[in-house]
C-alpha cells in the first residue's frame, strides 16, 4: 500500500507541475505582464526598473521555480481587473463556492441514495419507471438550462425566491456564511438544487446499479434462506456491499461539482470562484486565470488521492489484491 | 463473438447465409437483413430518436430552404415585429409561429440556423476526438511498452477532471493566448479544438482494449509473418475490428459534445454571437427572461434538450444492439 500511495503521490506531483507550467506560461507569455501593471505614463527606465525588480529578466527556469514556490504559499500576484492581489479575491470568493458545492452534495445523496435504493428494490414500481425517466431527463438536461427552468419558474413567474446573488451574509473571521440568515438560505435553494441535480441522478443510477449486482450474489439468497427479514438483508448486507463504487463516484462527483460550481455560479451571478474565473477569461484577467488552473488542479488531486485511499478503508479485497498485484 | 465482417452487426451463427443471400440484393438487403435492422425495427425508442435526430439534422443541414425567415437578412427583419410572443398567444402573428426576438428576428429560424452551427461544432469535436483517440488507442494496444504506459498514464490524469472543465480551461487559455481582434475569427477552431481535446480518452481506452484482444488473433500473426508493415496491420487489419464500440462512443459524445459547446457559449467563451449556437442563442435569450419575454430562451432551451435527448436515446440503443451479451 505504502509503495502504491508513493506512486500515486508522485503522479500528482507531476500533474501539479505540468498544470503550474501552464499557468507559468499563460503569466508570463501572455501579454507583456508590465504593461498590463502600469499605466500609460510610465517612462521607459523606469518599466525597465520594474522589469528588473520583479525578477522577468531572470533565465525561464529561475522564474518558474520562483513562481511554483510563492504559489505553494498562495502567492499570485495583483490581478489586473481588480488591482487587488489574486489570494485575496479568492479567499474572498471560497466561502460562496465552497458552501454551495456542501450543500449540493449533500442533497445529492440524502435525494439521490434512497432513490437508487428504491428503485433497485422495487424495480417494476410506476414510482421507479418514473424516477428512471426523470433521471434520464435530468442527464439530458444541461446544467445551465436547470438554473434558467427554475429561475423562470420560482423567480420570474412565482416570485418566491431571489434570482441571483446570495442574499445577506454574516461574516465569521474572514469567512462569510450565507446560513445564518433567512435571505442566505432562500438564494441558496435555487442554485445549489441546480447543481445537484446532475449529481442526484448519477448517484441514484449508479446506487441501483449496484444493488442489483448485489442483490444477485448467493450471500444475499443465502442470507435470505437463512430467514433474515428483507429490512436487514438489504440495508445491512447489500446497501454495505454497494459502497466502494459509491464512494469513488461520489468523491470524484466532488470535483466535478467544483467544476459545474462555474456554471450554476454564472447563471445565478453567484459570486464564487467559478463566476471570477469566468469573468477573467472575459476580461483576460490573466493572474486570475492561472491561479484558479493551479487550484482547481489541486483540489482535483487532492480528491483523487483521498478517493484511493479510502478504497484501502473500505474494501480490504482491495488490499490482498494489491498486494499480490505488486508481489509478482 | 467477433467476426473479421467490418460491419460487426452480422454476427451470430447464420451470418455466413445471411451474407451470402444478401449479396444477391446488394447493400440495402444486407442491411435489411442485419440483426442491427431487426433490432432497430423493434424499438420505438430507438425508431423515434432516429426520427427526430434525423429530422433535426435535415432542418441544420438545409437551414437557409428550411427556416421560415432568414435571421441574418436584414432587410427582411422590422424592429416593430420585436417582441412579439408566440403565434398560439393572443399577441401573437401567425407568421412568427415561436414569436421573435428583441430585434425582430423569427426565433424558430434563429433555432434552425442555431442548430446548425451546434451540430457543425459537435460533429467537427467528435470527428477530432475519434481520430485523436482510436491513433493513440491503436498505437498505445499495439506498441505495448513505455509508449502505452506513457499514453494510458496521460489518459488516467485527463479522466480524473471532468472534460467540460477540460474543454473550459483549454478554450478559455487559447482564448487569452489569442490577441484580441482574432478572438471572433478563431473561436470556432478554439472551441472545436477544446471540445476535442477534452473527450479522446473513452476512444483511446476501448481502441486500446480492443487492439490488445485482437493483436493475438491468428490473422493478425498471419498478416505479420508475410511481412507486412505495422502501420498497414493497424489500418487494414485492426481497425475495422474495432469499429463497433468506437461508434457507440460517438454517438453518445456527440451529446455530449453539443451539450459542452451550448454550455461554453452560454457561459460567454464559445461562439461569437454574430453566428448564434444554440447556447448562445439562450444566453442571449436570458437577458429578456426577466421582462416576461420567456420564449426567447425558453424554446432554443428545449430544441436543445429534444436533439441531446434524441441522440443519446439513439447511442443507448445502439450500445445495447451492438452488445453481444445482451442479444
Amino acid at each position: 500500500m505504502a509503495l502504491f500511495l508513493i506512486k500515486r503521490l508522485f503522479q500528482s506531483v507531476i500533474v501539479m507541475l505540468a498544470v503550474a507550467l501552464i499557468a507559468f506560461a499563460l503569466f508570463r507569455y501572455v501579454g507583456d505582464p508590465i504593461n498590463n501593471m502600469v499605466g500609460q505614463d510610465t517612462t521607459l527606465e523606469e518599466r525597465a526598473e520594474l522589469r528588473e525588480r520583479l525578477g522577468l529578466n531572470d533565465p525561464f527556469a529561475y522564474q518558474f521555480a520562483r513562481f511554483v514556490a510563492d504559489a505553494a504559499v498562495g502567492e499570485f500576484g495583483i490581478s489586473y481587473q481588480h488591482r487587488r492581489p489574486v489570494s485575496e479575491l479568492i479567499a474572498e470568493r471560497l466561502p460562496a463556492t465552497l458552501e454551495l458545492s456542501f450543500v449540493s452534495v449533500v442533497l445529492a445523496l440524502a435525494i439521490g441514495a434512497p432513490m437508487g435504493v428504491y428503485t433497485a428494490l422495487r424495480r417494476r414500481g410506476i414510482l421507479s419507471r418514473a424516477f428512471m425517466t426523470l433521471s434520464l431527463i435530468g442527464v439530458s438536461l444541461p446544467t445551465f438550462l436547470i438554473g434558467i427552468l427554475l429561475i423562470l419558474v420560482f423567480g420570474v413567474m412565482l416570485r418566491w425566491l431571489p434570482t441571483f446573488g446570495r442574499g445577506e451574509v454574516v461574516e465569521i473571521g474572514w469567512w462569510t456564511t450565507g446560513f445564518a440568515t433567512v435571505s442566505g438560505l432562500k438564494a441558496l435553494i435555487m442554485p445549489s438544487i441546480t447543481l445537484a441535480l446532475f449529481q442526484m441522478t448519477l448517484i441514484m443510477r449508479l446506487i441501483r446499479a449496484e444493488m442489483l449486482e448485489v442483490l444477485r450474489t448467493d450471500f444475499i439468497r443465502f442470507a435470505h434462506a437463512r430467514g433474515l427479514p428483507a429490512r436487514a438483508v438489504h440495508f445491512g448486507h447489500a446497501l454495505g456491499n454497494t459502497l466502494v463504487p459509491v464512494i469513488t463516484i461520489t468523491g470524484l462527483q466532488l470535483g466535478s461539482i467544483i467544476a459545474f460550481a462555474i456554471i450554476t455560479e454564472s447563471v445565478f451571478q453567484w459570486p464564487g470562484m467559478g463566476l471570477l474565473f469566468i469573468q477573467a477569461i472575459g476580461e483576460a484577467d490573466i493572474p486570475v486565470m492561472a491561479s484558479y488552473l493551479v487550484l482547481i488542479a489541486f483540489f482535483f488531486v487532492v480528491i483523487n488521492l483521498i478517493v484511493d485511499v479510502l478504497y484501502f478503508v473500505v474494501d480490504p479485497r482491495l488490499r490482498a489484491d494489491r498486494a499480490t498485484a505488486s508481489g509478482q | 463473438m467477433v467476426t473479421d465482417a467490418p460491419e460487426g452487426g452480422a454476427a451470430g451463427p447464420f451470418a455466413e447465409s445471411g451474407v451470402r443471400d444478401a449479396g444477391a440484393r446488394g447493400r440495402l438487403g444486407r442491411i435489411a437483413d442485419s440483426d442491427i435492422w431487426f433490432s432497430f425495427t423493434r424499438s420505438p425508442t430507438a425508431v423515434t430518436s432516429a426520427a427526430v435526430t434525423a429530422a433535426i439534422f435535415m432542418a441544420a443541414l438545409f437551414a437557409p430552404w428550411v427556416a421560415p425567415h432568414d435571421p441574418f437578412d436584414l432587410a427582411s427583419i422590422d424592429l416593430l415585429d420585436a417582441g412579439l410572443p408566440p403565434a398560439w398567444s393572443g399577441d401573437g402573428d401567425t407568421r412568427f409561429l415561436l414569436g421573435t426576438d428583441d430585434q425582430g428576428r423569427d426565433v424558430l429560424s434563429t433555432i434552425i440556423h442555431g442548430a446548425r452551427i451546434s451540430l457543425g461544432v459537435g460533429f467537427a469535436s467528435v470527428l477530432l476526438s475519434l481520430v485523436l483517440g482510436v491513433t493513440l488507442g491503436l498505437v498505445s494496444g499495439y506498441a505495448g511498452g513505455r509508449i502505452d504506459a506513457f499514453i494510458m498514464r496521460v489518459a488516467d490524469i485527463q479522466l480524473s477532471f471532468p472534460a467540460i472543465l477540460i474543454a473550459l480551461l483549454i478554450d478559455g487559455v487559447a482564448r487569452s493566448a489569442l490577441p484580441r481582434d482574432m478572438h471572433d475569427e478563431l473561436a470556432f477552431h478554439v472551441l472545436i479544438f477544446a471540445i476535442g481535446i477534452s473527450g479522446w480518452v473513452q476512444y483511446a481506452r476501448t481502441v486500446r482494449g480492443s487492439t490488445l484482444v485482437e493483436k493475438g488473433k491468428e490473422y493478425v500473426q498471419a498478416a505479420r509473418v508475410i511481412g507486412i508493415g505495422r502501420s498497414t496491420i493497424l489500418v487494414r487489419h485492426i481497425l475495422p475490428n474495432v469499429t463497433g464500440p468506437v461508434l457507440v462512443i460517438a454517438t453518445i459524445h456527440l451529446a455530449i459534445a453539443i451539450i459542452t459547446e451550448a454550455t461554453l457559449s452560454f457561459l460567454g467563451v464559445g461562439v461569437p454571437p454574430t453566428t448564434p449556437s444554440l447556447g448562445t442563442l439562450i444566453r442571449v435569450g436570458n437577458d429578456f427572461l426577466f421582462s416576461g419575454e420567456w420564449w426567447i430562451t425558453i424554446f432554443p432551451g428545449a430544441a436543445l434538450v429534444i436533439l441531446v435527448l434524441a441522440v443519446n436515446l439513439l447511442g443507448d440503443w445502439l450500445r445495447d444492439a451492438l452488445n453481444p451479451k445482451l442479444r
